[in-house]
């Protein structure tokens, strides 16, 4: 059927298959290897020259090689040809390649199918809002191509992007209908490759000196939380995450060994809470201090941390309940309690000969009052710390006294176990910022903290944090109060004035919406909205039944309005096409060419028993046309009634 | 048969009498998904597993949107055959073996342009045309002719794949159109001319006495007979000019049916009797046709030309 004056394409269609190459490609410049965005530039570049002089595209054995070495590039650039990254680098490059190959419209087709196609994988690395808004653009521009693809020469640019925009504006109530209402399954359908969840921050299971200063200097949002009640006292957010016990000398490391489980008594009234964690690859939940009631998919660890079954790969909503004050492991494991006593036998000989002293003489709770006297007295809570030797804990305590909060946790609780008493550090988050505007706290990767955790016979664990004893403001009000002027703080929440904040406020606000209804909408919030629509269980089958109505009302409204045509204005006009249209139905059909008197005449010979009755509709029109309107309107409709009985 | 003749007259007939405007109303209109429509369908398909996978929400409304945009496209594919405004115009007469060129105009009362339209009456051999908004155009759809007589308009396949291409609409037109072909002509010396001097007095050798005028220059002309100065004025732009002369003998030819040989068919007669017309006419010659049934008068010129062949294409020997 298809012929070659079909198939061929025409020249000033080229561009616009560009332009769609460009738009769908250019976002993945971003995360790609440089060499790859400049292979992928190249070949565009090279189309477009070819284009430009209206030169012959380049032969099969020319391409051939060429996908043959694009190929073997990304293989050896990320060891797979499957996967996201390499999948996505393979699109790319044969989004360009083809660009190469435009001859036929079928080619062009393949273009704007794959450039479809590559909207979907921007996805895979972010679907904030800005994301979204690009897209939409870059599905009108390559929606644009399609039609001119199919409108030909003579279609006008500006006439293809309002009949694309068009186009698009229409799809749009199906989308949400489909969006609201399509059954939805919660992936993976299959195991995702590996590299599907990468380049997440977020803390780490393991704490070195400087390894939470860099985290701070991160502006992203870690999580979000909306208590159901007040919001407790800052100085009580503690966020826990991985606890850890194993200290060499340098870096801390969480026991990875079999935990007794815990045994935890709630002193406060339990408070619920739903916290929103973005993507951070690990496991734990960053349940508030201390987690009484996890999800079902959650577990408590022996060291009191939230512990999800999978690692949280994506944003993801648990709904939590923390007690502030508790009692926990009143009675410890000795094994447990011996790793928490445990140094390096080695390493900082001058903080441990202080402890022993401090051990001689005193009382736990005094060793720690001391301890915490002595950060008190001339330390300095500061993002930028001078290095440290071998000693590290010496050189901290003896000398520098400078340090961030992962300092003086391990300061602390080397000096703890020096003098006996178990000891562990902490890592999570600290505080968080109350949106106003949505209720949400908000805490960001700028929160994340480290404190300690002592064990003291009959108390059980308790929490103390040495970073509260140097900068109160820290755990009071916040990083950015604690830290002095000029420390490398992220932008977004150094800057104090007013109104920036209320401008953060709203983004973050509007941001979070869009996380909770748009990006969150699972199969759980799609129960809760059809629940609210009045179908309180819904199966695939009411689903199904749901959507095919909606749908097929969207199809109706847009045949009505691609039937509709516009009324004939003028009542004598109107009234004469109605007389025709009668005459077509008795098997006279009035020519264009035919004037009224003409087809009278005829009417009088085919038809003669209408003939009469025409003859005066034909007379009123005349009048009613060429006359005075207002007197004879009334004639001409009186006459085509009498025709239509 | 009974039931599918009523169906197709009913979805394929014209109106009454096949000559007046038609426009195409959603009975006539049909719909089918386009290869590119396939393809694009199984990429949504690939697309909304990967969403799923991926969980991606922006992903799932993607999808969702293209889709959306899928239904949408065929409403507006659809769309762009409803309401056009079909009328048949004319078409002018061929000798069999040419192309005729069927007339139809489209009009469209739309604001918006309508692209892509193609119409074909013999596969193969497609017409492309656009309408622009609040405007009619003028199409020859080509059916070639094999045989003299009367050729009506075949069925026309009006198909658009316009805006997106996922979809082919189509509908049949079959106006009540027909063109006239001519017998293709053989080309064979004209038969012995009884030269009967016309008006007596005027006898003379081959009229070239009285200059009369120029003509232009036709293929039978001898060389000779070109006016080289007054062909030369129009800077060689136009075509070779004849000096004409006025009076002389008129060749005055009778072209009987019984002159050619009774041994040959029908066909190829009436063949050599249309090259007879077609050069007698060259020679500005007056001739007459004698056909079976049929005697047209010696005359001369165009009208009389057409006169001929039309009865040589309708002859029934």
């Amino acid at each position: 059927m298809s012929t070659p004056a079909r198939e061929a394409l025409d020249r000033h269609a080229t561009p616009w298959l560009f332009a769609t190459a460009l738009a769908t490609t250019a976002p993945h410049f971003m995360h790609q290897p440089p060499w790859l965005s400049a292979v992928a530039g190249a070949l565009l570049l090279w189309a477009v020259w070819l284009w430009w002089k209206d030169q012959r595209l380049p032969g099969r054995w020319i391409l051939i090689p060429l996908v043959g070495a694009g190929s073997a590039g990304i293989l050896f650039e990320f060891h797979t040809l499957f996967g996201r990254d390499a999948g996505v680098a393979m699109l790319v490059m044969f989004m360009n390649m083809k660009l190469l190959e435009l001859k036929s419209q079928r080619d062009a087709t393949v273009v704007v199918t794959l450039g479809y196609f590559l909207l979907l994988t921007h996805y895979l690395y972010s679907q904030s809002i800005p994301t979204g808004l690009w897209l939409l653009a870059t599905m009108w521009l390559v929606t644009a191509t399609l039609i001119r693809l199919h409108g030909g020469p003579s279609s006008r640019p500006r006439d293809t992007l309002r009949h694309a925009g068009l186009l698009c504006l229409q799809a749009i109530p199906f989308m949400l209908v489909l969006f609201l209402l399509f059954p939805r399954i919660s992936g993976p359908l299959w195991g995702l490759p590996s590299d599907a969840f990468t380049g997440k921050t977020g803390l780490s299971d393991s704490m070195s000196p400087g390894s939470i200063a860099q985290l701070v200097q991160n502006g992203d949002i870690a999580f979000r939380v909306r208590f159901d009640g007040a919001l407790p006292p800052r100085q009580k957010l503690y966020w826990r995450g991985p606890v850890m016990e194993q200290f060499d000398g340098t870096t801390w490391h969480q026991y990875k060994g079999r935990q007794p489980a815990a045994q935890l008594e709630s002193l406060s009234p339990p408070i619920g809470y739903e916290s929103t964690l973005e993507a951070h690859n690990q496991r734990w939940l960053l349940a508030l201090d201390a987690p009484v009631a996890l999800p079902p998919e959650a577990a408590l660890s022996g060291t009191l941390t939230a512990i999800n079954s999978k690692p949280v790969h994506e944003r993801q909503r648990f709904r939590l309940t923390s007690s502030l004050d508790y009692r926990f492991n009143p009675s410890e494991d000795p094994l447990v309690l011996r790793r928490n006593l445990a140094l390096p036998a080695n390493r900082n000989p001058q903080s441990r000969a202080l402890a022993a002293q401090w051990r001689a003489a005193n009382a736990p709770e005094a060793i720690i009052a001391k301890a915490l006297a002595l950060f008190a007295a001339d330390f300095t809570y500061t993002l930028q710390p001078p290095l440290l030797g071998v000693h590290g804990i010496d050189d901290f305590l003896f000398q520098t006294k400078r340090g961030f909060c992962e300092h003086y946790a391990a300061a602390f609780v080397v000096l703890m176990r020096g003098a006996g008493i178990p000891a562990r550090v902490v890592g999570g988050y600290q505080g968080g910022e109350f949106n106003p505007l949505d209720g949400y706290l908000v805490v960001r990767q700028s929160d994340a903290h480290a404190w300690a955790e002592v064990w003291l016979d009959g108390q059980g664990w308790r929490r103390v944090d040495p970073t509260a004893a140097v900068s109160p403001n820290r755990i009071e009000t916040g990083i950015a109060d604690a830290l002095a002027f000029g420390e490398p703080l992220p932008m977004l929440i150094q800057i104090r004035a007013d109104w920036i904040r209320t401008l953060r406020y709203r983004w973050e606000a509007i941001n979070n919406a869009w996380n909770q209804s748009v990006l969150g909408y699972d199969p759980q919030r799609q129960r809760e909205f059809l629940a609210r629509l009045g179908l309180p269980d819904a199966d695939w089958r009411s689903l199904t039944i749901a959507l095919g109505s909606a749908c097929g009302l969207l199809v109706a409204g847009l045949m009505g309005w691609a039937l509709y045509k516009q009324p004939q204005r003028d009542p004598v006009v109107r009234l004469w096409h109605q007389a025709l249209r009668h005459l077509a139905r008795r098997k006279v059909d009035c020519a264009p060419w035919e004037t009224p008197l003409d087809l009278a005449r005829r009417v009088r010979e085919q038809r003669p028993e209408l003939a009469e009755a025409f003859q005066r509709v034909v007379d009123a029109y005349l009048v009613a046309r060429y006359g005075n309107t207002d007197k004879h309107l009334k004639t001409l409709r009186d006459a085509v009634a009498r025709l239509r009985q | 048969m009974g039931i599918v003749a009523t169906l197709k007259q009913k979805l394929f007939r014209w109106q009454s009498d096949g000559t007046a405007p038609l426009r195409l109303g959603q009975r006539r209109i049909f719909i089918v998904p386009s290869r590119g429509g396939l393809l694009y369908a199984l990429a949504l398909i690939v697309m909304l597993i990967g969403a799923i996978n991926y969980n991606l929400a922006l992903g799932h409304a993607l999808v969702f949107l293209l889709a959306g945009l899928g239904v949408v496209g065929m409403i507006h594919t659809f769309r762009n055959l409803h309401g056009l405004i079909v009328t048949p115009g004319r078409s002018g007469p061929v000798f069999a073996g040419e192309t005729a060129h069927f007339e139809l105009m489209l009009d469209n009362d739309r604001p918006t342009p309508r692209l892509g339209l193609e119409l074909e009456a013999e596969s193969g051999n497609p017409v492309f045309a656009t309408v622009n908004r609040k405007k009619s155009s003028k199409l020859n759809i080509p059916v070639s002719s094999k045989s003299r007589g009367w050729l009506t308009l075949p069925r026309v396949r009006l198909s658009t794949r316009y805006p997106l291409g996922l979809y082919t609409a189509w509908a049949y037109l079959q106006p009540a159109m027909r063109c006239l072909v001519y017998p293709q002509p053989i080309a064979a010396p004209l038969p012995d001319s009884s030269p009967t001097p016309l008006g007596g007095e005027r006898s003379g050798d081959g009229g070239q006495e009285d200059f009369a005028g120029f003509r232009d220059r036709q293929p039978a002309d001898s060389p000779r007979h070109v006016a080289w100065k007054a062909s030369a004025r129009n800077a060689g732009e136009g075509p070779l000019l004849i000096k004409q002369f006025a009076g002389g003998a008129q060749v005055e030819l009778m072209l009987d049916w019984q002159l050619t040989d009774a041994a040959l068919s029908d066909e190829t007669r009436i063949g050599i009797l249309t090259g007879w017309v077609l050069a007698a006419d060259a020679a500005d010659a007056h001739y007459g046709l004698r056909l079976p049934g049929i005697d047209i008068p010696t005359g001369s010129g165009e009208r009389h030309r057409q006169l001929c062949l039309e009865a040589l294409a309708l002859c029934q020997p």
